[in-house]
Order: C-alpha cells, then structure tokens, then sequence
C-alpha cells in the first residue's frame, strides 16, 4: 500500500507492509537515523520522532497513522555542517557517549523548546524520563538543555 | 613526594591534554549518521534468530525441523547436529583465556531457560518466527538446581561432558576455588580488640541493558575474505575465537567494529558472531542478528549475583588487622568470566585496606541452572565493596568513632604496597606493585566538606515522615591488566602535515578515540583537529586486547604515546637532513618544525610533501605496542546524602559527592561522563534493579517496564570532582576512570540508612518493601 507524508520537509510515497511500524518502514526505506527498536513497545525512546509536532515512539506507531501528516527525524533537526543549538550544546556539555539514544532525545527536547522556550529543571528532566540513556547518568544531558535555554535567553 | 608538584610543573605545558576538545564522534552521534552496526542494509541479507530453552536443565532428545524448512524463504537451522564441536569460552580475554573451556556452538543439553538450542536464518525475520514455531524439540527434562551452595554439593550435575576443560570440580559445579591466606586469620580475630563478627552480604542479578542490543551483519567480501561486523568490545578476540569454532582461517575473516551503542562489559563476549558468520559461510549470503529486548535480558550476561561473608578485627587504635573474606558467585550455566571476577572481588578490593597483617579470601564461582553471569563494569569489585564498605562502618560503629576517621587510619597510601597485589590475579597469582599515586586522603577531605558531613552525620534530622541520613565508602580499581594487556598504534604523517592514528582500541562510547587522538596530538606537538583516528578493524588496525578492565586510557594511551615520541623523532631527524641542522636545536610547535638558535622554520605541511614526492622520500610513520607491569589503581570517595522514608521504606538520595583520583584527567567532560554514568549504574543496583526469576529460573521481568531503570526524575544532585595526580606509568600521568565509580552507591548508601535509622541493609537492592520491613523488625517504627 503506497502512503504518502512529509518527512523532514519533503513529500514521500513509501510502499508499506500490511501492519508496519513507522520505525520499519523508515528504516526500511535507508532512515537510519532513526535508532532502536529493540524493546518493541516504547519503553526505551532510542526511536522518537515528531509527528505532527509530537514526540512519539517510532516502533509502536502503524504506518496507517501516519498518512498526510508531517514526520521529523533527527535529519530534520540539523545535520553535520549546520547542526543546531541542541546538537551542538549536547557535544559540548559531553552529553553523549555511546549516542544510540541520542536522536531520540534531542527530538524530545526539541520539541520541549518549540513549545516553553524556558523550561524549568524538573521540566526538562520530565521530558527525558520518556528516554533510557544507560551511559551518561542524565546530569550533563540536563546542563546541556538548561544551556541551550540560556543561549535562546540571550538571543544567541 | 613531590609527584604531585611535578604534575603541576607538566601540566603547564599540556595543549591538548586535560582541554575539553570535542567529542570525536559527537556531531556524527548527535545528527543521527548511519555509525551503527544495524545501519546498513545488504541486498539478499538474511535474518537469523535463536530458539532458546524454556527448561532450566534439559537433554536435547531430537529436533525435528522438517516442517519448518518447507517454508518458503527458510534458509538455514543451525544446531547440535550440523555445527562443529568445539569446547570453548564465550568470554573476551587474551588467550589463554583464564575462563573454562564449557560452551558449544551449540550443545545437545540446555542448561537454562534462555539458552541456545537452535537457530534459523531466512529471507525475513517475520519468516524466521513463523518457522522457529513450527520447528518440534524434544527436551528430556533433568533436575536442576538454581542456588549455588545446593550446586555444591554436586547432586545436580550441570557439565558432565568430557570434552571440557579449565575448571575447578566438575563433580561439584565449581568452576573456580581460591584460598588466599596471609598471616593467621584466626588468630588475629581472636587477639582484635575490636570485631566486626561475620555479616553476609547479597547481591542481585543485574543486566547491562545497552540501549543497543547485541547486533551483527557478517557478509563475504569480493575476495572471499569473512566480513564480521559486530558491536563489540573485542575485535581482535571475536576474531579469534570464530576461527577457532568455525574451523576457518583467521586470515580471512575481517572483524569491524561500527559505533557502539553501549557495553559495560557485556560486549567483551562472543555471543552471536558465531552463529552469523556459520550461516554466512553455509549460505554464501549476508546474515543479520540483532538480540531483542527479552533477549539480552535473559540470552547475554549479567552481573553475578553473590553472597559476601565478612569479619574484620582491629586494635585497640582502630587499627584494621584482619580482614576475613568468603566470596560465592552464581555464574549460572556457563563458567564464563567465573575465575576472573571472582578473584577481582578480593583483588580490587582488599589492598584498599594494607594495614591489616592478616588476611584471608576464600571464594568459589559456581555453575548453576540460571541465566549466564559474565564481565560487568566493576568486575566483582563491585561486589565485593558493598560488602568490605559496609563491614567498615559496622567496625566504625563497634569502635564509636566517625566511619571517615576508621578509613583515613587504614587506606593504603602512595609508595605503599599490598601483598594481595601479589597473591591475587586474573584467575592466579598476580604481580606485586606499588601505588605511586594516591590522592585519597584527599579525597576524603574534600567529599566530607562538599556532602557537609558535620552537618548531617549522626543527626538524623527528621522532616515529617523522611529521615536524613548520610553515609560514605571509598574504593579503588585497576588500569588494565598487568602484563597481560597488549595495545598498539600506527601513526602516518600525511602530505598537509596531517596524521592518519591506527588503534585497535575500542570506543564503545567512552570518548577513546578522542582521548587517544588527544594524547597522539600532545605528544607531537600539533592541534588535536589534526589527528584522524581509525579504529576497531582487524584488518587494518593494529592489535589491542580490547576495551575492558578499564584499560583503555592507560594501556592503549601508553602505545599512542610510544608511537607518537617515535614519528616525533622521525620528523625531526628528517628535519635535521633537509635543514642541515643538529636534531637536538629543533623542536615541533604550531604545526612548525622550529630551530630554536636560529628561529628557522619548515612546516608539517612542507615536511609530508617532500617526504612524499621530493626529499629524501619515504613515509613517515612509526608504530609501537604497550604492555604495562603494573596496573595503577584510581582511588575515589563517595559520599551521599539520603532521605529515608520511614512509612514506605523509600530511600531518596538527595545528594552525591564523588571524589576522584584518576591520575592525570585528559578529557575533563568525558571523565565527568564516566563518572557519572558509573553512579547512576551503581544507584539502579543499589534501589531498583533486580532480574527476577520463577522457581524454575525463568526471568519475570526482562523488560523496561518490570525491571526498573532510574530516569532522569529518580536521580539526585550529583558532584563530580577530580583530585589530579601524576601516575608516571601513565600516558601523560593518567590512570583510568571507567569503572571505579560502580563500587560506591550500594555501600553508600547502605551506610546512609544505618546512619539514619541505624538498620543494616545486607541485601541488595533496596526496595522498599524490603527496607520497610527491616526498620520495621528493628522496631523503628
């Protein structure tokens, strides 16, 4: 069944599989920024996307859903000559290591932004709980967010 | 000494060491580039998968598989009956490998629920499952036994076959026994003045949960030649142990390791790169795995779960003059990393404690009918600290003075030794050495004023129902293990006076590229953005044993810098013939070969161009591999504040303060990163995480929603700092930061309740309803 959407802006026919996910079917068609998938049931967060300007987890989400709405990857974010504010405010802080759940985090905190430009601590430590990082321990995640606010603060 | 002073004096002169340069993988990471292993796709790949046994302990009697292979896309089922037999150990470790030689590609006999029985490798994973469930076992079921004092006593027999070796008795399931006495333990209990008397300790089954599972694509090349693509921890040993149980040339098999979503120890095993690579070698096609979820749960390694039994003695001063320690570890079905934590269970932890004259560990790695325990971050030190740190504070308590002051009397100081370093190896004897840096005095210091010790301690200041509690614990670990650990670089100097870093060390997430490219940047002399890394590729990077036994920095940063002081004298002798001058008037700055009499210049850029094309011409390259006899231990002192909530049993920890003495610190961000990282590790053991089994030893809860992970909201303020020292065995005075920080929060925090509530926590993890009902029985409330 051909479905079509946007994804980062452009708009794709994808032939999907009778109940596909999102997640397959992007990785399908070579998204691989898109990482995870392993749990099957939204529990890790390693899969996050924006659908329609929400975060949702890639791997429970049927493909059926996702017809004529608007789908944002990390790419969709910024790529490596023109990363954006988050991107680089995560390298900075060392805020990650092995970085497989990376993607999904900034997508999350991403959206965190669009939607409270200053958020406090406990908000951005809500909206990683939808994540498991087992590497970082969160603490130069949270500094990596809060400096990014700053930055939005001071107009940079 | 004065070490301390002389790394201040060299420190000036640090570029690129000790400087937050960024991450080398970070922008690729944080724009989401395809670095994984599961990045890639390959047309005609097939998809393979395991059917694991749903016994504990069972014969295989038949398989019959013949339906399944008529499904159309089926393409292969692997097991006992079309697989070469050949005994060997899943685990990681240079060779000889101190682990028994138990595990069969795949065996006639399951020896628990989660183990390999089978596996099928068809056009998709859909097809694989729908065949696995069409496929018949016939298991003759055995008795089993899951605790391992039962498993001693050898009613149950779990490798009865003949064609193993290493292990200790296989009459009584053990894989491992060792009995270390120094001095007369006996004795000196009799004659302490103080005693702690004997307090067992346990703790759980934990799981690494790398965000990544284990994944591998192995594909042949046009040459023929065997492509392992794995997340791994060890490539050059996956390379070596395939060629063994595949009975295939090791010439041609090529093992590349992508990024790495994450390791903790559970990569430094070969646990699917067999069953891919055979499927490969039979089908001619490319063979994709990835473990899922339940699978890494319940079909990798966890920590071993352990019961500590402990007595200390010590003089009348506090004094510590006799430590008496028992380790018994669960290694579940498989021997595999059995004897090595075993011994680092005693080995990481006992020279902490020098003082004491007589000591005594005893210890056993057991078989039993449960899920397969292997390396963990921390490696039984782990272990064996949540029982030394809280036996500490008991003796602090016996002896009525401040649990700091017992430990600042007893730790082990810079210069000082510990027979134990001697006695206690990886699975034998070990080496003797010397600690020739310690800062953890200091450390003590440090962590006391930042959790405001004074303050808390002993106060037990109560807010409704929460009671505050503060407790503390020190520990150390290695850097690597002592001529055993083999790493090796190659450095070219390109033709725009960049350099090109070969390193078998593997990054599975720390920062090592980073760091290496920083050490190799500070050794030549150039800007850290000059240096490209290749890395993990067995190929075409040199040897390294692996990224495990917090070994990287040290081990393989002590080959980058060999290998960097080399093409350092090589540019310079080049120079010397092109300039016409005397080497020793020459030095290396800003990307400039400068003579310092004259100030004459020539550039790097200039160099690389007329070694290539116009001088004198060669490449300029050098290339060098670093062994160490010693494994300088970091120290660290953690500290942490909790509340306690008396009507629930919920500990909150409200603060952390960890201290640390890592050497040298290379890369700040990243060490914090480690440090932090190891904490959250180590508050999950101690509060939340725990694999649960039936009574049949089948995992209950191997997922993210029944086994409980802390979030970013179950985390406490934490603070990191580091007291530098200069390790002169180190590159650049540096030791190692990987894993130390793991040991701490149990003991901790153990600490912090007896502090609160003067109840002693002995049995890991601390949930609730256990804490609540042990204040409860010790009528608190």
């Amino acid at each position: 069944m051909i479905i079509n959407f946007i994804l980062n802006g452009e708009e794709v026919n994808y032939d999907a599989y009778p109940g596909e996910t999102l997640f397959e079917l992007l990785r399908r068609y070579h998204h691989y920024e898109v990482k995870g998938n392993n749990c099957k049931s939204g529990e890790c967060g390693a899969c996050t996307i924006l659908v329609d300007d929400k975060p949702i987890p890639s791997c429970t989400y049927l493909v059926g859903k996702v017809i004529g709405k608007k789908v944002i990857t990390i790419k969709g974010i910024g790529d490596i000559d023109n990363p954006d504010l988050i991107q680089k405010s995560f390298v900075e802080e060392g805020a990650i290591q092995c970085g497989y759940c990376i993607p999904g985090i900034i997508i999350s905190v991403e959206n965190l932004i669009r939607k409270n430009p200053n958020p406090t601590k406990e908000e951005i430590k809500e909206t990683l709980s939808s994540h498991i990082c087992r590497c970082t321990g969160y603490v130069q995640q949270i500094e990596a967010v809060e400096k990014v606010v700053q930055k939005i603060k001071e107009g940079k | 000494m004065s070490k301390v002073l002389k790394k201040e004096e060299l420190i000036k002169e640090f570029n690129v060491v000790g400087k937050n340069v960024e991450k080398y993988d970070g922008l690729p990471l944080a724009t989401g580039q395809p670095l994984f292993t599961d990045d890639i796709y390959l047309p005609n790949m097939l998809h393979a998968k395991l059917l694991t046994s749903p016994h504990p302990h069972a014969e295989i009697v038949d398989i019959d598989d013949s339906e399944a292979l008529k499904i159309p896309g089926v393409k292969i089922v692997l097991s006992y009956k079309n697989v070469p037999r050949i005994a060997h150990t899943t685990a990681g470790q240079g060779y000889p490998e101190p682990s028994p030689y138990d595990h069969f590609m795949f065996d006639k006999k399951v020896r628990y629920v989660g183990d390999r029985v089978l596996a099928v490798g068809g056009d998709s994973i859909e097809i694989v499952e729908e065949a696995i469930s069409k496929i018949n076992v016939t298991y003759k079921e055995l008795p089993y036994v899951l605790d391992p004092e039962e498993a001693m006593k050898g009613e149950v027999i779990i490798h009865d076959e003949e064609d193993i070796n290493g292990l200790y008795d296989k009459n009584k399931n053990i894989i491992s026994h060792v009995d270390i006495p120094i001095g007369d333990v006996e004795n000196g209990l009799k004659e302490s003045f103080y005693k702690v008397e004997e307090e067992i300790y346990f703790t759980q089954p934990v799981q690494h949960t790398p965000i990544e599972t284990h994944v591998t694509i192995t594909y042949f090349d046009e040459y023929g030649n065997l492509i392992v693509r794995t997340s791994t921890q060890v490539p050059f040993h996956v390379r070596r142990i395939l060629s063994k149980i595949l009975e295939f040339p090791m010439k041609k098999i090529r093992v590349v390791k992508p990024r790495v979503g994450g390791g903790f120890g559970v990569k430094q095993e070969l646990l699917i790169e067999d069953i891919c690579s055979l499927m490969t070698i039979r089908t001619k096609k490319p063979v994709r795995m990835e473990l899922t979820r339940k699978e890494e749960f319940i079909s990798s390694r966890l920590r071993h779960p352990s019961k500590i039994w402990i007595k200390l003695g010590a003089d009348k001063e506090g004094k510590l003059t006799t430590i008496d320690m028992r380790v018994l570890l669960n290694n579940g079905g498989y021997g595999t990393h059995g004897p090595t934590v075993l011994f680092n269970s005693g080995s990481k932890t006992l020279p902490l404690y020098n003082k004491a004259k007589n000591v005594r560990f005893i210890g056993d790695a057991v078989y039993t009918n449960l899920p397969v325990s292997g390396a963990f971050r921390g490696y039984g030190a782990t272990n064996g600290y949540f029982a030394l740190e809280s036996a500490m504070d008991d003796l602090a308590e016996k002896i009525g003075i401040d649990p700091i002051d017992l430990r600042k009397i007893n730790h082990i100081r810079e210069g000082e030794t510990s027979p134990i370093f001697e006695k206690l190896g990886e699975g034998k004897e070990g080496i003797t050495q010397y600690v020739e840096s310690c800062a953890l005095s200091k450390c003590i210091e440090v962590g006391k004023n930042e959790i405001e010790w004074e303050k808390w301690r002993g106060k037990r200041i109560k807010n409704n129902n929460f009671v505050r509690g503060v407790g503390m614990a020190i520990m150390m670990q290695g850097s690597g293990i002592p001529l055993v650990d083999m790493a090796s670089a190659r450095v070219k100097l390109n033709d725009d006076g960049t350099f090109h870093l070969f390193i078998g060390a593997t990054d599975i997430g720390t920062g090592a590229d980073t760091i290496l490219a920083q050490i190799l940047a500070e050794e030549i002399g150039v800007p850290y953005e000059d240096i490209k890394v290749y890395s993990s590729d067995t190929d075409h990077t040199p040897f390294d044993t692996g990224a495990y036994a917090s070994s990287t920095t040290y081990v393989s940063g002590g080959a980058v810098q060999k290998a960097g002081k080399i093409i350092k004298r090589k540019i310079i002798e080049y120079a010397s013939k092109l300039l016409n001058e005397n080497p020793e008037n020459l030095i290396i700055k800003d990307r400039e070969i400068v003579n310092f009499n004259t100030g004459e210049k020539i550039s790097l850029r200039e160099i690389g161009e007329k070694s290539f094309y116009d001088f004198d011409q060669e490449q300029i390259e050098a290339s060098a591999s670093f062994v160490s006899p010693k494994s300088p231990p970091p120290f660290a002192a953690h500290f942490v504040l909790i509340d306690l909530d008396i009507e629930t049993g919920k500990i909150i920890p409200v603060k952390y303060v960890a201290i640390n003495d890592i050497g040298v610190v290379i890369h700040p961000n990243l060490s914090k990163g480690q440090a932090i990282g190891s904490i959250v590790q180590g508050l999950g053991f101690a509060l939340t995480e725990e694999l649960i089994y039936s009574k049949r030893g089948m995992a209950l809860n191997p997922n993210f929603l029944d086994y409980k992970l802390l979030t970013s909201l179950d985390i406490p303020e934490i603070v990191v700092k580091f007291i530098e020292t200069y390790d002169p065995t180190g590159p650049f005075g540096a030791k190692s930061v990987a894993e130390i920080n793991i040991n701490g929060p149990a003991p901790a925090i153990r600490n912090a309740v007896l502090d609160a509530v003067g109840v002693k926590l002995n049995h890991l993890p601390f949930t609730p309803e256990k804490v609540f009902k042990k204040i409860k029985e010790s009528g608190v409330i």
